[in-house]
């Protein structure tokens, strides 16, 4: 059952205040996920303080680097039913995991980092193997 | 920012391997552990050799991108259990 979106409000910002577009509805996954080229990254938000309330802040902190992903979004797990299923229909081989990360070059997932890599980890944590694969995939910005 | 429950153990909220003394390993997420045993959400069960994996190659599996959950809610007794580690250290 969601919770009041008066709870999850705080939880959706902390990602579209770092340029995260949230996607609320399978039409927008869609149009997100069809769009191949270059680098995407999509975080499952999720409620749960034990993982979510550090892959929040790890993702904010990764982005604030050098590289980062072309195009980043985000759908909201217990929150956006349909959104969710959607976007894991996109990755159907990986099973549901709420917080999780799951990066795309071309369009392809070349990287997943599924909840139980973030449970007991902090921000800092993410946020460094987050920029590992930035750094891999991302390209450099021009100057 | 999230919810958080203070009033649990160090696992709550934690992914878990919990092997057994028979055949089974148990992967889920730990709601509670005490003197009864432990207690899961969304778990899956692994029977040694089952899919021509033993225990060990399922956990393997299982760390790299996660399992798909057989049951919402499992307990597992303290004495069938042989050891719990965490499956992000794995």
């Amino acid at each position: 059952m969601p919770y009041s979106e008066l709870l999850v409000r705080p939880m959706r910002e902390e990602l579209t205040s770092a340029g995260v577009k949230e996607l609320r509805t399978p039409e927008e996954v869609d149009a997100f996920m069809n769009e191949k080229s270059g680098t995407a990254m999509l975080v499952v938000n999720s409620v749960c303080g034990c993982a979510a309330g550090m892959a929040r802040p790890g993702v904010r902190q990764a982005l604030e680097g050098d590289r980062r992903p072309d195009r980043v979004a985000s759908v909201f797990a217990g929150q956006d039913l349909e959104a969710t299923a959607r976007a894991r229909s996109y990755i159907p081989d990986i099973p549901p995991s709420s917080p999780s990360v799951a990066f795309f070059k071309d369009g392809e997932l070349v990287y997943f980092m599924p909840r139980h890599r973030i449970e007991g980890r902090d921000a800092n944590s993410v946020a460094r193997d987050l920029t590992q694969v930035f750094a891999e995939h991302c390209a450099v910005p021009a100057s | 920012m999230g919810t958080f429950h203070q009033n649990k153990g160090e696992l709550h909220g934690i992914t878990v391997v919990v092997d057994t003394t028979g055949p089974e390993i148990v992967v889920g997420r730990c709601d509670d552990m005490d003197e009864r045993g432990i207690f899961l959400h969304e778990a899956d069960v692994h029977r040694d050799g089952e899919g021509g994996r033993s225990k060990e190659e399922y956990v393997r599996r299982v760390a790299q991108l996660g399992f798909w959950k057989k049951h919402d809610h499992l307990m597992i007794p303290r004495e069938k259990i042989a050891s719990v580690r965490r499956l992000g250290e794995i």
